[in-house]
């Protein structure tokens, strides 16, 4: 898609050229503490948006890099969840162990997964990944005496980060944890991308059969992704299992694994912002469109699906994209 | 935790002094329920009771303006309820929070409920322990210990001698299938046999087949209202069990009105102990469901009746502290509330805040043309027993 980019020039230049931050970027993280200043009211709804981000952008980097669609990740995002819950409640409450852990125990079930996942392409992948969800949701439902079964997990309790930081109900901390991890996570996102690993994986995104004729293991390749891919997904589900104190089956379901989805091709996938704007542009819509009619909000967002799907094909930062393209080659 | 404390102290605090500046002649209730997903006809129904309280009452309380702001979770989303609990406090100033359809959305918010210290009326979720969650809180629904528990009582009298039970595999099943055991073997009956039903979409008929397998003398039935009550009725007829040889007893969702008419014939026979359904005798409850369906077209139900009389012990809590909304007098008040209501007397208990009630016991019969549940018994000022067995 950066085809436009000279040929000319040497693959460590082009890779260094992409990991330079543009003054955009800067921006928008710095337009990311907005909401401290000019939002104090909306910080709970700020941190879910920057949970849900981090899941998006987890699932960018399979499905926009890769090209592995998965319509069961929330699974993964359910297990961190899960784990996140459990280990405060049977272990102990310190936050960032916690977080951690839920990271592992996602990567861990990722990269079993992996294995199955790096084998098959287009709607058997699908409708494996579909599978792995559901047997997620179905051993989450009937573990009842571990995970609180459809009554959600009980009792868990955190403490304060650093032992200092309460968590509040205006969701200053929430937020600035969420933010904290997003970013960490993104900057390193970022550096996977722009690395030879990164570039290898848009190749198998664009032609997995060729890959390894130059030398590139595809399934390997697709195992790694896949693993870390999960682990981010963990991490985003441990955040939101911590910030609300409670875990219930729906942080696993189909919905939600079909939600983040739906908001990569908003923001458009392949682009490491385009899940986080998905994130914030799906979680604002919804949250404004249901405080006007909390019965029929579906239907909005439906419209503005749709909308986007037909006139954006390449989700809003695609088509941004294209018109920057079009806009340096007749400048005039 | 000491922070915590002084954190949410501080908090509260800064919260009151907004809320006063804020709200001089306007009181805010934030409802939290699942208009939208799966469970919508629950909120809609209670919603109803909401909207006819407001009707009948009018909309001021104590000289001041009640204004509803009404949230949507979705379907059991405990991190969206817990969510929007918070924001309806922190931005849209909220002074009592309300609703509140399922179980794990209620244990979420009342979190919220108790650390900033708001009155929080649960107007159906039935799991018994959401009342200790938050010292702010009170329910006007039922919980299902109180329902099992007399149906065990009810049955261990009647001469029944041997009960087999059968509940969904969640948190109210194994509220009802707890109090029903207990309850039947205090009064020397013999529990032959058990079995706890997934959830979702449950097939019925190999766990009829089982039960009617062990030829037990009496079945006793608890599975969540909407369409899972039909689907067990018909389960029942096809397999070959007659309410008529086995008594087959359960909790009021299973014979609601669309269940009875999808069960037809099959239902005549079935014993349930509820505390409240559209046909009962008293004259309260006559013109509740005459304005009820003069305004909505249709019959209001067990939900609708959380709804309303949760309303009415927010009109009654507010009128006694002269229109205060702060949490700690609000709940005072609603302590040992007693009042009328369509489904009959009914308080809130002083100790635990949980709702106080007579259950009825009922038998569907064919009236008319169609089936009704007909009252026979009750048993009156009926308390959760789990909350007494903890003590």
């Amino acid at each position: 898609m950066n085809s436009v980019v000279a040929s000319a020039v040497t693959p460590h230049g082009y890779l260094q050229a992409q990991a330079r931050w543009s003054p955009l970027e800067i921006a928008f993280w710095l337009a990311a503490f907005l909401p401290f200043v000019l939002f104090p009211t909306y910080l709970s709804l700020a941190n879910q948006i920057a949970i849900t981000a981090l899941f998006a952008l987890s699932l960018d980097l399979i499905l926009g890099y890769a090209g592995i669609v998965s319509l069961g990740h929330a699974a993964f995002f359910g297990i961190g969840a899960y784990a996140a819950g459990i280990f405060s409640k049977y272990v102990w409450g310190e936050p960032i162990t916690g977080l951690v852990f839920a990271g592992l125990c996602a990567g861990l079930v990722g990269f079993a997964t992996s294995f199955i996942v790096a084998r098959f392409k287009h709607l058997t992948l699908i409708m494996m990944t579909l599978g792995i969800g559901f047997l997620v949701h179905e051993i989450a439902n009937a573990a009842h005496w571990l995970t609180g079964g459809s009554d959600g997990l009980q009792g868990v309790r955190l403490w304060p980060i650093f032992n200092y930081f309460n968590f509040d109900l205006w969701g200053y901390t929430a937020y600035s944890y969420a933010l904290a991890v997003l970013f960490i996570v993104f900057v390193l996102s970022r550096r996977l991308i722009n690395s030879p690993f990164g570039l290898a994986l848009r190749g198998i995104r664009e032609n997995s059969t060729r890959m390894p004729a130059i030398g590139a293991d595809s399934r390997a390749h697709i195992r790694k992704i896949y693993t870390i891919s999960t682990a981010i997904a963990g991490l985003a589900g441990g955040l939101l299992a911590q910030t609300t104190e409670t875990v219930s089956l729906g942080s696993i379901d189909f919905q939600r694994s079909a939600d983040v989805v739906v908001m990569l091709v908003l923001g458009g996938a392949g682009h490491l912002y385009g899940g986080i704007l998905g994130a914030i542009i799906f979680m604002v819509a919804r949250d404004q469109f249901s405080g006007i009619n909390p019965q029929f909000w579906y239907f909005p967002m439906g419209v503005l699906l749709v909308a986007v799907v037909m006139f954006l094909p390449g989700g809003i930062l695609g088509g941004l994209a294209r018109l920057t393209a079009r806009f340096r080659k007749n400048p005039s | 935790m000491r922070k915590a404390l002084l954190g949410a102290v501080g908090l509260t605090a800064a919260l009151l002094v907004a809320t006063a500046a804020n709200a001089q002649n306007t009181i805010k209730i934030g409802l939290i329920m699942a208009y939208s997903g799966q469970f919508a006809d629950t909120a809609a129904q209670i919603d109803n009771g909401i909207k006819l309280y407001m009707k009948q009452k009018g909309d001021t309380v104590a000289g001041k303006k009640i204004e509803l702001i009404r949230k949507d979770t979705g379907g059991p989303n405990p991190d969206v309820a817990k969510r929007l609990a918070q924001e309806l406090v922190v931005r849209d100033k909220v002074d009592i929070l309300s609703g509140f359809t399922l179980t794990p959305e209620a244990l979420a918010a009342s979190d919220v409920s108790a650390e900033a210290k708001k009155f929080m009326v649960i107007m159906n979720a039935a799991t018994s322990i959401i009342v200790t969650k938050s010292d702010f809180s009170a329910r006007t629904s039922v919980t299902l210990p109180m329902i099992g528990n007399t149906a065990g009582t009810w049955a261990a009298k009647n001469g029944i001698k041997k009960a087999y039970t059968m509940v969904s595999d969640f948190g109210p099943g194994h509220d009802a299938e707890r109090a029903f055991q207990a309850a039947f073997k205090a009064g020397g009956g013999e529990i032959v046999g058990s079995v706890r039903m997934p959830l979702a979409n449950p097939d019925f008929s190999a766990f009829v087949q089982r039960a009617k397998d062990l030829n037990p003398e009496s079945i006793f039935v608890f599975v969540p209202g909407g369409a899972q009550p039909a689907a067990l009725g018909k389960a029942f007829a096809e397999r070959g069990v007659d309410p008529n040889k086995v008594k087959i007893i359960g909790t009021g969702e299973v014979v609601d009105e669309t269940a009875l008419k999808s069960m037809g014939a099959a239902s005549v026979g079935i014993v349930t102990a509820w505390h409240y359904d559209y046909n009962l005798d008293n004259k309260l409850n006559k013109e509740f469901v005459k304005a009820f369906n003069a305004e909505f077209k249709r019959n209001p139900d067990f939900f609708s009746v959380g709804g309303y009389d949760g309303m009415h012990l927010i009109y009654e809590a507010l009128k006694k502290t002269g229109g205060k909304t702060d949490g700690a007098a609000l709940i005072a008040a609603s302590k040992g509330m007693k009042w009328d209501s369509p489904r009959g007397p009914m308080s809130i208990d002083p100790a635990t805040r949980d709702v106080v009630q007579t259950v009825y016991i009922r038998r569907v019969q064919k009236v008319g043309d169609g089936f009704r549940n007909v009252v026979f018994d009750k048993f009156e000022n009926v308390k959760d027993p789990t909350h007494g067995a903890k003590k």
